[in-house]
């Protein structure tokens, strides 16, 4: 028994320091931890706001008042306004950076390609409260004294352009966070796009397709998975977005249809009362909607995931 | 799993928030180490008191967290500092739940003031309380209603929408303004009530007083309430306001002083000066307090804090002034340093 024990500790001494088995439980270690983490927040999370979850239950998410002094928390307005934000943000982002990774990837020079590609990488580590000051001074007037009015006497019918021109708002918190996620999808849908392998845009151009064309119908799907990834990443970071969007948004939790109108987001919100929330009921309600955005992203992220495998057996490659 | 780890991150620092501050359990290189936490609105002139004291004392070291009120009360209700501050005083359920019951210490008066943005008026607008009141509740809708109208005679007042701004943080300085707007407005106590972040009936946020500054002075037609402190600091124009006794106040040290000294100052210190009788007293300003417990077992941090609060009281409040609060009224004062005895 006792030899057979230390004969199992001999063999798993060897092994250590053969540096397999060393490196095999490093790296579990570290796997692992991202799952505790995850789990350990969540637990924080759903402990922590039980006041609120007995008092609303799922009402909750669907109460339209926010009334720290009477105690009276819903989360619509903050959902509606996250939500709303990061789908303009996508929008005005996604189109932006796909063409601006496929010119670096399939068009440019090399040289142009690889001081451009500096710039974008440098554009992902501005930080947001940057972003933010850009937004408030530059961005927001902008958009009160030029676009908005333009947009109000061409488009002013629809009902998502109505209402008084502020400047701040949803509009100015999305084109705000679509400029901070457009380095993510540019920078790393060029990586994705740079991965294809070149015998398939040579077969392309082999039976006749332009330049344009190898590129549309043969680069581009073959390096979808990566470009997914990257609206992925941009909508993670759109959605958890605290700092640049509490400067432009307006942070009033109503909800509008009008793009123009201010609004809030969740992340925004815990940010601005956290620190001075004195009942316990308000601190509880804020860390219920951070689970609340956990649930959000998590759902987000799993319809995105699905779009991606329902593209996947659409047939083509990978 | 993977794109959400940039964003668990906030929260995790969020949710640490409560936990110990930092200094916490480390040995002072000198002397002792006294941790407090709370209001942002004096924390300039705290970091200054705490500075020169320490010049003064060098075996007292005082660390100050500006984590906010709210915070700061919470802290110092777990234990983990030595005091708090509080731009509101504690509520009575708040007291219950302490472990040691907290003694209140004013320590400068501040004052909230209104900022507009009107282009083609010059000189100062002067609001009674039912304009403010009615304009924070979306009744007063126009510039030239008759409500502002009234009270500026030889204005030319806009017939445009007024833009209502308030702070979208959590704040003593929303907490001042509601709490003014309730004592004026029935209406407003009924519908809104007073809190350091409420449910506003109209209006945008925006994020601390230089936000609130900023999208005033970028909005044409806008109003926003601003601490005096900043408004005077970054010489923001502000209005007068009519007070209880009828006359329009313009804030500034002395007439904040005047409103300290008109209220009449409980035993424990917990009172609201808005909308005060007195004479010449601008009606929006406020304590703030230091929230010390009423036993402290360490008889070097009792001597050291005791000792704070005397200095605090006495040569430390020409300081305050130099920055731009207001001081204490010397009734006040002579009763804080009575009071000082119940730490035990």
């Amino acid at each position: 028994m006792a030899a057979a024990a230390t004969s199992r500790v001999q063999l798993f001494r060897r092994r250590l320091q053969a540096g397999d088995e060393a490196a095999h439980l490093l790296t579990l270690l570290f796997g692992v931890s991202i799952l505790l983490i995850t789990v350990l927040l969540v637990w924080e999370l759903w402990v922590n706001s039980a006041l609120p979850r007995q008092k609303f239950g799922l009402g909750f998410l669907f109460g339209r008042v926010w009334d720290p002094v009477a105690e009276q928390f819903g989360a619509l307005p903050f959902i509606y306004g996250t939500v709303v934000t990061s789908a303009v943000a996508l929008l005005i982002a996604v189109p932006f950076g796909l063409g601006a990774a496929i010119f670096l990837a399939e068009l440019a020079p090399a040289r142009i390609s690889s001081a451009l590609t500096f710039v974008v990488e440098l554009l992902a580590a501005v930080p947001s409260v940057i972003f933010g000051l850009l937004g408030v001074f530059i961005l927001v007037p902008f958009l009160r004294t030029t676009v908005q009015p333009a947009l109000q006497s061409t488009l002013g019918y629809l009902p998502i352009f109505r209402g008084p021109v502020l400047g701040v708002g949803l509009l100015a918190a999305g084109v705000v966070l679509a400029i901070m996620i457009v380095p993510f999808i540019v920078s790393i849908s060029r990586e994705a796009l740079l991965a294809v392998p070149a015998e398939q845009r040579e077969a392309a151009l082999a039976l006749g397709a332009t330049r344009w064309e190898a590129t549309r119908q043969v680069v581009v799907p073959y390096a979808r998975l990566g470009i997914f990834g990257s609206v992925l990443l941009a909508l993670a970071r759109a959605l958890g977005e605290t700092m640049a969007v509490t400067m432009v948004i307006g942070n009033d939790p109503r909800i509008s249809a009008s793009l123009l109108a201010p609004g809030y987001s969740i992340a925004a919100v815990i940010a601005n009362e956290f620190t001075e929330a004195s009942s316990e009921m308000h601190v509880q309600a804020l860390i219920e909607l951070g689970l609340v955005l956990f649930l959000l992203t998590i759902l987000l992220n799993g319809v995105a995931r699905l779009l991606i495998l329902g593209m996947g057996r659409q047939g083509g490659r990978p | 799993m993977k794109t959400l780890v940039p964003l668990l991150l906030p929260l995790m620092f969020l949710l640490s928030c409560g936990g110990k501050p930092p200094g916490e359990g480390k040995a002072p290189a000198e002397g002792k180490l006294i941790n407090g936490a709370g209001a942002t609105f004096p924390y300039p002139v705290y970091s200054k008191w705490f500075d020169e004291y320490h010049k003064l004392h060098p075996n007292v070291r005082i660390n100050y967290q500006s984590i906010g009120s709210g915070g700061g009360i919470r802290q110092l209700q777990a234990g983990t500092v030595d005091f708090g501050a509080s731009d509101s005083p504690m509520n009575d359920e708040q007291i219950a739940k302490s472990a040691t019951p907290p003694l209140h210490f004013p320590t400068v008066i501040g004052a909230v003031v209104p900022v507009y943005n009107l282009p083609g008026v010059t000189g100062d607008l002067r609001f009674t309380p039912e304009a403010l009141a009615g304009i924070y509740l979306g009744t007063v809708k126009k510039w030239n209603d008759r409500q502002i109208a009234s009270a500026n005679a030889g204005v030319k007042l806009p017939a445009t929408g007024i833009i209502v701004i308030h702070r979208s943080d959590g704040s003593g300085t929303t907490f001042v303004w509601t709490d003014y707007l309730a004592k004026v407005s029935q209406s407003w106590a009924a519908k809104v009530g007073s809190g350091t972040s409420v449910n506003w009936p109209v209006g945008l946020g925006a994020k601390g007083n230089e936000g609130v500054a900023g999208l005033v002075k970028q909005t044409p037609g806008s109003i926003g309430y601003v601490e005096l402190v900043y408004a005077v600091q970054n010489q923001i124009p502000f209005a007068a306001v009519r007070n209880q006794a009828g006359e329009f106040v313009k804030a500034g040290l002395d007439s904040v002083t005047a409103a300290a000294a008109s209220a009449v100052m409980p035993d424990d210190f917990r009172v609201s000066i808005t909308n005060p009788p007195g004479k010449g007293a601008y009606p929006i300003s406020s304590f703030t307090w230091l929230i010390i417990p009423s036993a402290i077992p360490d008889p070097e941090k009792r001597s050291a804090l005791t000792g704070f609060l005397q200095w605090m009281l006495t040569d430390g409040q020409p300081v305050a002034k130099t920055l731009g609060y207001a001081p204490l009224p010397p009734a006040v004062v002579s009763m804080e340093l009575k009071a000082i005895s119940q730490i035990r």
